[in-house]
């Protein structure tokens, strides 16, 4: 299947669905059943088969035509996490349940992975799974989850025998985020809103149907999820000055009144620390393509998240008494992380967390230090000893 | 336009790091420095002409072989990680400024290897800077066969058996300088000045940048495998989460060097408008990385690597000089903010 194959597939299926006149569901759900969601899945899945490279140019002809997108960012955990989960460990029967409604929007999925003792080290987690006839009945709590305000499902991890080792205790489970005992509460953030939830599980009964892979399989089952959170940076190549250096180099032109010497060298040192991320993240795109992947998307996280939080604490000093005020506490529930659209002081507080989400920026360092270069991991006592027997 | 590099430029940079490890190694480099001989000429002869590197990006009708700066960005790369003691960047500037002239004349034999021609400008200019009045702290021009001389609006070829040249003291014992005085000399015109020099200047800030990423690389690579087999309180150090963090840092620095570099070098290569911003881009970002490189080198190999015997202090003093060499990086950081719009 190669691109002028791809666009000629788009274009039949445009032909026979209008997008002016198809309603927006409806289009969706016949662009899964044509193969044209995420076409590197299978067919009959929402996908042919092809290479993951092309999706870009599905994507773009979708685009051009002014067809309805699935609001990838609403939908993000579910199509970023939960759906290459679902295909590479969930049976037939799921796949054939899940993922096309995953992939239309018509079921919002969450994670419930972290919990409040169990952060880097996410194979510690202690929400219990325990079988009980064809069922599991599950207790604990689960937090910084993202959507599950608005979730049908979500992927959970939780452990189904603490007498062994902790990443050979866990069990994958897909929660039914309706089932009787699934509470939800908003946690308040640094910024005064609640992006992310709590989530309080109270014998919830789960059919065992609702299990992905095999009992003790769990950590196995995670590290696909976890996989793809960090391999999806995708996207085309990024224009100059269009992340959060943009905003400030915008600033730092319409404000000739707050300008000092030193600042436009400080300003300086941070456009080109954000120009050579910029060109970094580009070269490794360009690498993922010719079929060089590696842990080197670690690189680029790593790297944003100090950038975003020296580029949001300069824009604060540079507007020196306009930086003491801030208004934007109020508690509220946003949908997405809209950083250019809100005051300098909100940029400030919510990079922060792109150092601590979706892994900590010294996990990531251990990450580059051991996979990339090759160094030796700290010896470790908790991997070996039955879950139960840890100090926590 | 490609971050990557092409097949035929891995090939030769196989064939480059190959010969400058069979023909200079660091005991070899340690011994010469210290001589009156402190360039390998016979090293840079194979290299010019055997491996062809003089004549990469000099058209053929000019009897070169019709690639680009980016291969010789490429070699760059690879003198730097040898830190080798040869004129290469004397000699690229020299040859960017023939190019830029249309000179016909010396071209041929620059470019076959057999005449080192080399620029004449004080290392530590900065970017934007007017054409020099005294001719001192000069890189390379001990090496050279003919110096290409700023004066009167023209550049001009002398022999450089006629030219008064006195070797300084150096910091970079590898990258010696020499201060040049004339007392008029023969000499011909080459061309006009400005035309020359900047493409001379733009050219030798590339070519500096794939340099400094070659050094910052070794650093690396070199401080990763003794971490890896020093131990010290019963395991290797690098198991210690301090230090690679240190070193997971290094590594994110120098990839997106490299991205920069050879996104200088590929502007330079197909003449890109963006060339001034990808020119002081890099240098105001390759040369801090390769001198943290340096430094946390010496650091994390301890007590050898504040050694004259082991090559650390090499790749400090290169680096440290390299990072002054053509305007420190906030020099270029001045330059940049101008050219992006972004005014004091």
């Amino acid at each position: 299947m190669d691109a002028d194959e791809l666009r000629q597939r788009v274009r039949q299926f445009l032909a026979t669905h209008d997008p002016a006149t198809t309603q927006r569901l409806t289009f969706l759900r016949a662009r899964f059943d044509a193969g044209l969601a995420w076409i590197s899945f299978p067919e009959g899945l929402g996908g042919l088969d092809a290479p993951r490279a092309l999706q870009s140019i599905v994507d773009g002809e979708f685009a051009a035509a002014g067809a309805p997108d699935n609001d990838p960012l609403r939908i993000a955990i579910g199509l970023g996490m939960a759906a290459p989960t679902i295909l590479r460990h969930g049976t037939d029967a799921q796949r054939h349940r899940y993922l096309r409604p995953l992939w239309t929007g018509e079921e919002v999925w969450c994670q419930l992975f972290s919990e409040p003792g169990a952060g880097s080290d996410l194979a510690a987690l202690a929400t219990r799974a325990v079988e009980d006839g064809d069922c599991w009945i599950v207790n604990g709590q689960k937090v910084w989850t993202s959507m599950a305000h608005a979730a049908r499902f979500a992927i959970l991890l939780a452990r189904t025998d603490p007498d062994l080792p902790k990443h050979a205790g866990l069990t994958y489970f897909i929660c039914d985020m309706h089932a009787p005992g699934v509470e939800v509460r908003p946690l308040r953030q640094i910024t005064g809103e609640a992006e992310f939830n709590e989530v309080f599980l109270t014998d919830v009964r789960l059919p065992d149907s609702l299990r992905l892979g095999a009992v003790g399989e769990g950590w196995q089952v995670a590290r696909t999820t976890l996989m793809n959170e960090r391999v999806a940076i995708g996207g085309g190549a990024v224009p100059r000055e269009s992340g959060m250096i943009g905003v400030v180099a915008g600033t730092w032109r319409d404000r000739p009144d707050l300008r000092t010497p030193a600042q436009l060298d400080t300003l300086m040192r941070l456009w080109v620390a954000a120009e050579a991320a910029r060109l970094g993240a580009q070269r490794l795109r360009e690498q993922l393509a010719a079929g060089q992947p590696g842990a080197e998307g670690s690189a680029a996280k790593y790297a944003y998240a100090r950038l975003n939080a020296e580029i949001s604490g300069f824009e604060l000093e540079f507007l020196g008494a306009e930086g003491l005020r801030y208004e934007d506490y109020p508690m509220r529930r946003p949908s997405i992380v809209d950083w250019k659209q809100r005051p300098p002081g909100y940029r400030y507080l919510r990079a922060k967390g792109n150092a601590i989400e979706g892994g900590t920026s010294e996990i990531l360092a251990n990450i580059i230090a051991e996979r990339v270069l090759g160094l030796p991991a700290e010896p470790r006592t908790d991997v070996t000893v039955p879950w139960k027997d840890l100090p926590r | 336009m490609t971050l990557l590099y092409s097949d035929v430029e891995e090939e030769l940079r196989f064939s480059v790091r190959q010969l400058l490890a069979a023909r200079a190694p660091h005991a070899a480099i340690l011994r010469r420095m210290e001589t009156d001989q402190p360039y390998d000429t016979a090293l840079w002869r194979s290299l010019a002409a055997d491996v062809g590197c003089a004549g990469f990006a000099v058209p053929e009708k000019f009897g070169g072989a019709g690639a680009s700066w980016r291969e010789v960005a490429t070699v760059a790369e690879e003198f730097g990680r040898a830190v080798a003691p040869v004129p290469y960047l004397g000699a690229a500037m020299a040859t960017a400024a023939l190019l830029a002239a249309g000179d016909e004349d010396l071209l041929p034999a620059v470019a076959a290897g057999q005449t080192t021609a080399v620029l004449v400008l004080p290392f530590a200019t900065p970017p934007g800077a007017p054409p020099p009045v005294t001719l001192t702290g000069v890189a390379d021009a001990l090496a050279a066969d003919i110096l290409l001389v700023p004066a009167q609006d023209a550049l001009w070829a002398v022999e450089a058996r006629d030219a008064g040249l006195t070797p300084v003291g150096s910091l970079d014992l590898t990258r010696p300088l020499a201060d040049v005085a004339l007392d008029d000399p023969p000499r011909r015109r080459i061309g006009d000045l400005r035309p020359a020099l900047d493409a001379a200047y733009t050219t030798g800030a590339v070519l500096l940048a794939s340099e400094q990423l070659g050094v910052a690389q070794w650093c690396l690579d070199t401080t990763v495998e003794y971490l890896k087999t020093r131990h010290q309180f019963g395991r290797p150090v690098g198991s210690f989460q301090a230090l690679k963090h240190r070193l997971a840092e290094l590594w994110v620095a120098i990839t997106q060097a490299r991205a920069v570099a050879r996104y200088a070098a590929g502007c330079l290569a197909d003449d890109d408008p963006d060339l001034p911003v990808a020119v002081a881009l890099a240098q105001a970002h390759c040369g801090p990385v390769a001198v943290r490189a340096a430094e946390e080198c010496v650091q994390l190999h301890g007590g050898i690597g504040f050694t004259w015997e082991y090559p650390a202090h090499l790749y400090l003093k290169r680096a440290k000089a390299d990072a002054i060499a053509l305007g420190t990086a906030e020099r270029h950081r001045a330059a940049l903010a101008a050219l992006v719009g972004l005014d004091a």
